[in-house]
């Protein structure tokens, strides 16, 4: 299956990981990722913030070159982010003729137009592998199955609201594939309070207290709920689950130490990849423990 | 006839007792309201169930609740899609959260809501003497405010907010909104001054954490975070008012580095925010320095793990076709006004537009491979 694959600012930035397990991860669940490399920032609702004819064409412009890459099936992200920020704008691009066409002029000097189609999507990496590969197929590529690590999941604001807008009245599971797919590959899902809330990344410059105090919470729930580790879909969250951690740690008065674990990373632990190749060494909050625990696994 | 199972968190705070929860058996027709559900079970078992209700038709706003786990109006939510949703087969109904509660599912709206939309200044501030008869308003200029006017008061935005619940003193969804219900207006005469207020308080416009739970919970469409950013798009760029909170800073860095290089250089985000985007400018700010160094273990621990080299944060590539970005940007910000695309007014997807086709391969004729 063939993709035109949008990975986003941070998985290229400061969450290297991600972009690194991605890769990886791919080829074993033979998926082809033909990476929009000359492709813009999705504004990550920050440009929405200043500007919606500015974030709409810039997006518009990313879509536009997804739909030129020839025998993809849709397009592909691996941000909870992107995926809500991009889906907000082509909600106003498919809701307005006048208005598709107006953006699109900005984008003629390059011979580019987004066309408004029901057939094309965007799909973040986990929603993808649950609709367009299938649990089962995943469960049959499975080589290590993650039994008795228990994940609690952390979907990201983005990717589960507004639903209206997210496409649930089609897929109404989306807010719980994390579930199912931790299920998939043999782990135990843990329930907690905070797998859908705010990890308060957008906030993290303008009201630290308010951003960190959340993500500390949520890290405290999943320990108290007896999560081994944490898994996201987005790296936004992971920013402030992971590499603002011993701050957050801070806010709420008690010590965590809770590993964050990116969706790929989880995908390629239970495909048999080895964790230095999907970079869980490169984590703020060591994941020593759950890679123990992984090699229990392959040891038995 | 259906039957339903209630599972209702009962709390009556002069027994002393903690909150229990409490199962009842309802049967109604599916169609049926879970504030029916809760009436009947009032009404044939225990008279002692507190709701607060009227009018069972989602005008008056008085029965939001929470019904498992989710926020909304009792009277505008079919049981029967509640029993669909419904973990263990029971319907859970909870008092809403961010709110004391006052007994079982009525909460003090007057200590957290009331409170919060009166500190936003909620009535027409107009300047200079009234006219002699009423204001002529243009019709267009007041969509824009429409559909903040559209609020009901119910409060099930304060009771989902994800802010609120980590910050109590967060002006909080329902009253910002009504904030810019005046703030769009033209006959007021304080809009730089509701701003500048809402912009510098600490638990104001900049306090929102952009997660769309009051978006997701509001039955009128009233978009709550939608207005907040709307004022946060006039406090920046219409009055650029250079907040205490960081706000006007951190969106002049965000945008200035896409367009600068396209994809955000995440190194140079914070220390630009200080300096209202240029990255020398106002590092030497009290302020400034003050987070600065408060980021600095941030920082340090990204490069210990590996995840950053310190020439990743020095240099970043700009996009191969960069000035393609620029060009877009260029065309957009020199127009002197704005164009939203108001989707309140619009509409949804998949009107009458002739384009739609759902069925047509998205591109080329490989569509269905893989």
């Amino acid at each position: 299956m063939k993709v035109a694959y949008w990975p986003g600012c941070v998985s290229r930035g400061f969450t290297p990981e991600l972009h690194g397990s991605m890769a990886a991860v791919a080829p074993l669940l033979d998926i082809e990722l033909v990476e929009l490399d000359r492709a813009n920032c999705c504004g990550a609702g920050v440009i929405a913030e200043h500007n919606q004819e500015l974030v709409d064409s810039l997006n518009a412009r990313t879509f536009a070159m997804a739909q030129g890459v020839e025998g993809a099936i849709g397009m592909m992200n691996i941000c909870s982010t992107c995926q809500g920020a991009q889906t907000e704008c082509k909600e106003r691009l498919d809701a307005d003729e006048a208005y598709r066409d107006h953006v699109n002029g900005h984008l003629t000097p390059e011979g580019l137009a987004y066309k408004r189609s029901g057939a094309w999507w965007n799909k973040n990496f986990l929603w993808l592998l649950v609709e367009e590969i299938g649990l089962d197929a995943l469960r049959e590529r499975v080589v290590r199955p993650l039994e008795g690590l228990r994940v609690a999941p952390f979907y990201g604001c983005y990717i589960v609201r507004p639903t209206e807008r997210l496409g649930y009245h089609e897929h109404p599971e989306r807010d719980g594939y994390l579930e199912q797919v931790i299920e998939a590959i043999g782990a135990t899902p843990v329930e907690y309070a905070g797998s859908h809330k705010c990890c308060g990344f957008p906030v993290i410059t303008m009201n630290r207290e308010t951003s960190l105090r959340q993500s500390g919470r949520h890290m405290a729930d999943a320990i108290d709920a007896g999560a081994d580790c944490v898994v996201t879909p987005c790296p936004l969250c992971h920013l402030n689950l992971d590499l603002q951690q011993p701050d957050a740690a801070r806010y709420v008065e008690r010590d965590l130490g809770m590993p964050v674990l990116h969706f790929p990373q989880m995908i390629g632990l239970a495909l048999g990849i080895d964790p230095k190749t999907l970079g869980l060494n490169k984590h703020v909050v060591k994941t020593g423990a759950v890679q123990r625990k992984v090699a229990e696994l392959t040891a038995a | 006839m259906s039957a339903y199972t209630l599972k209702i968190r009962r709390f009556d705070p002069e027994t002393g007792d903690t909150a229990r929860w409490q199962d009842f058996d309802v049967d109604l027709a599916p169609e049926r309201s879970v504030l029916d559900g809760i009436l009947q079970a009032k009404d044939r078992e225990d008279a002692s169930i507190w709701i607060r209700c009227s009018c069972r038709a989602a005008i008056c706003g008085s029965c939001s609740v929470k019904i498992n786990g989710k926020t909304g109006l009792a009277c505008n939510t079919r049981i029967s899609d509640a029993a669909a949703d419904a973990k263990n087969g029971s319907i859970v109904v909870e008092p809403m959260g961010n709110m004391p509660v006052i007994k079982d599912l009525i909460v003090d709206m007057d200590a957290v809501h009331w409170k919060k939309v009166q500190r936003v200044i909620p009535w027409l501030l107009p300047e200079g003497d009234p006219p002699e008869r009423e204001y002529i308003v243009p019709a267009e200029s007041m969509i824009d405010i429409t559909q903040s006017m559209a609020c009901i008061q119910c409060g099930a935005c304060v009771g989902a907010c994800l802010s609120l619940e980590v910050d109590p003193d967060f002006i909080g969804p329902a009253a910002l909104a009504k904030a810019y219900r005046f703030v769009g207006d033209p006959r007021d005469g304080a809009t730089e001054d509701r701003l500048v207020d809402l912009a510098e308080d600490p638990h104001g416009l900049y306090d929102c954490t952009h997660c769309f739970a009051c978006v997701e919970v509001c039955p009128k469409d009233v978009a709550p975070m939608n207005q907040i950013m709307r004022m946060r798009r006039q406090a920046t760029s219409d009055y650029e008012i250079k907040d205490n909170n960081n706000g006007y800073g951190h969106e002049k860095a965000f945008v200035g580095l896409i367009e600068k290089y396209g994809t955000l250089h995440e190194a140079q985000l914070l220390p630009r925010s200080f300096g209202d985007g240029s990255l020398v400018k106002g590092q030497t700010d009290p302020k400034a320095v003050k987070q600065l160094v408060e980021a600095l273990p941030t920082a340090i621990r990204g490069v210990k793990s590996g995840k950053v080299s310190p020439l990743k944060a020095l240099i970043h590539h700009k996009l191969p076709d960069q000035k393609q970005v620029r060009r877009i940007f260029h065309e957009i910000e020199s127009k002197d006004e704005r164009l939203e695309l108001n989707m309140y007014i619009v509409g949804e997807v998949g009107g009458s537009n002739p384009d739609l086709d759902e069925t047509a391969p998205a591109m080329g004729e490989t569509g269905d491979e893989g």
